[in-house]
């Protein structure tokens, strides 16, 4: 069988990559591309840890075949950082301790930026919606809730300044 | 998956082209059929991606009613005002299904082509009185979307055939929609009842057109037309809603299973119709 060739666009960066038709876009990004940040908890669009943006829609990379992501934007959790400077989202992860085991972190992380790309002042109660697709069994997710609404706050400062 | 190939046609005849040989699954947004896949429950040869047919993806007006492309997902719904300001209820309902992830894949006619008894869309988009294009190898027909799914899994589709496109009719001047499910969270859960109601007022408030669909408390969807027609001549007073309730129950005919029993799913019914009438009434009401 024929392998597929395809052509996209990941982080910015023009990417190509040989896949096969039934494999997922998170398979193609971890084994092809050497992007492991994405993570596969469940494989069935449950968890939220697998969580990447397509064309500005967040989405579950494990819900996807790598064959659609054909001429397709995407953004995953590694290029969130700019260089060595953590994304705002990523610094108060840390600063409120909004992880343990970290294995949920970048999904959390790709669709909590999501959230603001979409809505920068989002309340609580939006915001818990909107993560609802993302599975924490460490945090109890209050603090990951405070950092994100603390990320928020600082990005709409950064915006007015 | 060795012998599996992907297609991604770019036009109808070239989608129906690659359905004819048999084997085939068509994909919109992928939220059931990889979950299927993965699962080992349907093992497909072939994958044709309907996503890149002009059409498939988004909303358009149209003589006064609205043509949705099948592969357009929740999400996009959710981003369409003149849609949401038309049929607040068929929105709510596709906004319903999974998480923001899954909104922003999960299509609209993919929810209707599952065949899930509980798929959330379904209801109010049969109350909607919404009419289905389906296009294959024998060419076009339309058909009103209550008779698409034959049973759970099961549609009319022939292997060669897929949904192109959902049109929901023209509105009234005062005319309005909702949908209500019943889950015992928040959020992200499969309906154990929901109930959709489409009804239109005249100048004086009262119903002249009512439309009830009820969801999980059959094998398909139920279109019930004694509930519609218990509304109609009313202001949806107690004794209207009370005779909506007694049909919206006398229709159900549920299964008992761990999201809840007969009984429970067929009491609910009642109560739900009865409170999306309440909403869909009060919507219509604050139009002029």
């Amino acid at each position: 069988m024929s392998k597929i060739h395809i052509s996209a666009t990941v982080n910015g960066d023009p990417v190509e990559f040989l896949t096969e038709a039934g494999v997922t876009l998170l398979d193609a990004l971890r084994d092809e591309l050497a992007l492991t940040g994405s993570k596969e908890g469940c494989g069935s669009g449950d968890c939220g840890a697998c969580s990447v943006i397509l064309d500005g829609r967040l989405t579950c990379s494990c819900l996807i075949l790598a064959a659609e992501a054909q001429g397709r934007r995407i953004e995953t959790i590694e290029g969130m950082a700019r260089g060595g400077e953590l994304h705002p989202l990523q610094q108060k992860f840390l600063d409120h301790a909004a992880l343990q085991c970290g294995f949920c972190t970048p999904g959390l992380l790709i669709a909590a930026k999501a959230l603001l790309d979409a809505n920068p002042d989002p309340t609580e109660t939006e915001t818990r919606y909107w993560l609802a697709g993302n599975l924490c069994r460490c945090t109890g997710y209050d603090k990951v809730i405070r950092a994100v609404m603390d990320a928020a706050a600082e990005l709409r400062q950064v915006r007015a300044a | 998956m060795a012998d599996l190939d992907y297609v991604a046609p770019a036009s109808v005849a070239g989608a129906i082209e690659a359905l004819a040989g048999g084997g085939a699954k068509v994909l919109a947004g992928g939220t059931d059929l990889l979950v299927q896949m993965r699962a080992g429950r349907v093992k497909p040869q072939r994958i044709v991606d309907l996503k890149r047919i002009p059409g498939l993806i988004g909303v358009r007006q149209e003589n006064g009613g609205f043509v949705i492309g099948a592969s357009t997902s929740g999400a996009e719904l959710g981003e369409h005002a003149a849609l949401i300001h038309a049929w607040p209820g068929v929105v709510e309902a596709v906004q319903l299904i999974g998480s923001t992830q899954v909104q922003g894949r999960a299509s609209i006619g993919g929810n209707l082509c599952n065949a899930s008894p509980a798929a959330d869309s379904v209801p109010a988009l049969v109350a909607a009185r919404a009419i289905c294009v389906v296009v294959g190898g024998q060419g076009r027909r339309e058909l009103p979307v209550e008779a698409v799914v034959t049973a759970p899994g099961a549609t009319v589709l022939a292997p060669d055939e897929f949904l192109l496109e959902i049109r929901l009719p023209p509105r009234a001047a005062r005319a309005s929609d909702a949908y209500l499910r019943q889950i015992p969270r928040t959020e992200m859960d499969i309906a154990v009842v929901g109930a959709g109601v489409s009804l239109t007022l005249d100048a004086a408030g009262v119903c002249s057109e009512a439309h009830v669909a009820l969801g999980a408390v059959a094998p398909t969807v139920l279109l019930v037309e004694a509930a519609g027609a218990a509304l109609i001549g009313t202001t949806l007073d107690d004794a209207a809603l009370d005779a909506l309730a007694q049909a919206a129950e006398a229709a159900c005919r549920p299964i008992s299973d761990k999201r809840g029993t007969a009984e429970y799913r067929t009491r609910i019914a009642g109560v739900l119709a009865r409170r999306a009438a309440a909403i869909a009434y009060r919507r219509a009401s604050e139009r002029t």
